[in-house]
């Protein structure tokens, strides 16, 4: 595979890590946009694929391609051995104790969205407390409120300080209060940058009897996630974060607590018998996954999930951050600015850079930058409040990943300079 | 570095855009509708005080891009002393303009949106506030949105 020619070789070749041979395997990041080559800083929306994800997919659908579980016949077989070897490969990937802990579903949203209409429609009564931070993305923020409504449940928020980006956790016991039933936060948060001390927050709550999920979309993929160490009772991430396709997604969840959920939605796979009155159904994770699953997903999410530990996701952790103290104290010397997220070279730090340029929209900035090459996004980064809280609209971001290199940096943080004379003129 | 956006960041826009034309808001007007660009979370609310059918007054507050601020601004220099039926034909004019970058007739300073039509993530930006003013001169009070503007 191609696959082989660019990160193996690299590793053979070189004692420490050659991070531009990455690149020969993601054929997107070669070419030029509106005539300039072509600099993706907008990882933190989706990321590239690599040319074995690509084709595993191809794979897949010029040979194995057949529906699972239910058929005798060999592709059914093969396709069936594919799907579920991905699912065990997912629990390698976060360490989770059982691949039938791994429920399959579209992505985050839809994983957050399942465990509210089924954990939070049976346990939450009038006058619990959902508890959340106000750094949460629309995905941790809208399923609750929907499932609060239902159920008389309310919200609760653990604050967050200010510009830099962290949770106040010196009022933790304010919020941590026996009516809470769950706490639900980000790893990392999308647009502060962000990494939340998930592990310390979990042990707390677990004292307090608190389920927590832990949403790991900007995570998953950038540190090694070890869910029995982070201690959540939840765990949730997308795959087209992290180098596969678009519309596979994980909610990983403990057995104890899979096991006294009701069905996400009916259908077919997910049932042992079936009456015209009354069905009896499968355990997890197959009563979570009704219907003809997305089967290409998670063969491609396998082929990803084998890539980036081939790097080594505390490489990647190293150099994403590496990135973003790079392009933070870049940006730090430049006049007008504001930055968003854990200062200079926080720890806390993951790998994207948030900011403002004073008196140009964020729009402006992305259209600019994209007129140099540069890909960012501008927007409330579907974290409206937070943006109200912070007092800006939106922002700018940029987000790295493990086939960005420093030039492109310098490349991104001299288009600002250049965009803050564009409007100076 | 940024030749080519010229044809986007002309320097009327860019002028407008750093200094708003009918900044304010008016306690006393007629109708008011506020337009929301769910994308990027901006908002701005038109205000226009009526006589009979003829915009007599406009103005506009809130936060936005260039793009978006300078449409605004310019909107509430093009309207005033037009009645209701010109001001929808504007409408018509200007979404031509930023979808397909063809005017139809002398439509003075707004032509220099006609590059708009270039950059499809732009188009909700620039008629934001030509929604409102559709709104408000429908008397609606519900929040506008560009959602629906095909790009």
């Amino acid at each position: 595979m191609a696959f082989l020619s660019g990160l193996f070789a690299s590793f053979f070749m070189n004692k420490t890590f050659d991070w531009e041979s990455c690149r020969r395997d993601f054929p997107i990041l070669d070419q030029t946009v509106h005539g300039k080559p072509l600099v993706y800083l907008d990882n933190a929306a989706t990321s590239q694929k690599p040319l074995s994800v690509i084709e595993a997919l191809v794979h897949y659908y010029k040979r194995d391609n057949a529906n699972v579980h239910r058929g005798i016949h060999e592709l059914s077989n093969r396709s069936t051995v594919a799907f579920e070897g991905a699912r065990a490969r997912v629990a390698r990937f976060i360490h989770a104790p059982h691949p039938d802990e791994i429920i399959f579903t579209r992505g985050t949203t839809e994983s957050i969205n399942l465990l509210a209409a089924t954990w939070g429609a049976t346990n939450l009564k009038p006058g619990d407390v959902i508890l959340l931070t106000e750094m949460e993305h629309h995905s941790n923020l809208v399923p609750w409120q929907m499932i609060a409504r239902q159920t008389g449940a309310r919200l609760a928020f653990i604050p967050v300080t200010g510009d830099d980006g962290m949770l106040d956790l010196s009022r933790l016991d304010d919020y941590l209060t026996p009516r809470v039933k769950l706490l639900s936060m980000v790893h990392i948060s999308n647009s502060l940058g962000t990494l939340n001390p998930v592990e310390e927050l979990c042990a707390r709550a677990r004292k307090m009897g608190v389920t927590t999920l832990v949403d790991g979309a900007q995570s998953a993929g950038h540190l090694p996630v070890d869910v029995q160490a982070l201690g959540c009772d939840f765990f949730a991430f997308s795959g087209h974060k992290i180098c596969g396709p678009t519309g596979i997604g994980v909610l990983w969840g403990r057995q104890q607590c899979l096991e006294k959920m009701p069905p996400y939605q009916g259908g077919g796979e997910m049932i042992l018998t079936a009456g015209y009155d009354r069905t009896e159904y499968k355990p997890a994770p197959h009563r979570f996954e009704a219907g003809t699953p997305d089967i290409s997903g998670p063969i491609g999410l396998h082929a990803a999930m084998d890539y980036l530990d081939a790097i080594g996701r505390d490489h990647i952790w190293k150099h994403d951050q590496e990135l973003a103290h790079h392009a933070w104290d870049q940006l730090s010397k430049l006049k007008d600015i504001r930055l968003f997220g854990p200062v200079g070279n926080s720890p806390f730090r993951a790998g994207l850079v948030s900011f403002l340029l004073k008196d140009v929209h964020a729009h402006d900035i992305v259209t600019l930058a994209d007129q140099a090459g540069v890909a960012l996004r501008g927007g409330h980064h579907c974290t409206q409040p937070l943006m109200h809280k912070l007092g800006v609209e939106s922002t700018a971001r940029a987000s790295f990943y493990f086939y960005n290199t420093r030039a492109e940096v310098d490349q991104f943080v001299e288009v600002i300079r250049e965009i803050q004379r564009f409007f100076g003129r | 570095m940024f030749e080519d956006v010229n044809d986007l960041y002309q320097q009327v826009i860019l002028d407008h855009c750093r200094h708003p034309r009918n900044f304010h808001e008016i306690p006393s007007c007629s109708v008011t509708a506020q337009g929301r660009n769910p994308v990027c979370g901006d908002q701005l609310k038109l205000f226009l005080t009526l006589k009979d059918d003829r915009i007599l007054d406009a103005a506009f507050v809130g936060s936005g891009c260039c793009i978006s601020k300078a449409s605004a601004s310019l909107l509430t220099e093009n309207v005033k002393g037009k009645t209701r039926q010109e001001a929808t034909a504007l409408f018509d004019q200007v979404r031509g303009l930023v979808t397909t970058g063809q005017g139809q007739g002398d439509m003075g300073k707004l032509a220099v949106f006609a590059g708009v039509h270039k950059y499809p993530a732009r188009v909700k930006c620039a008629i934001l506030a030509w929604h409102a003013l559709l709104e408000a001169l429908k008397g609606g009070a519900a929040p506008v949105t560009t959602e629906n503007e095909a790009a």
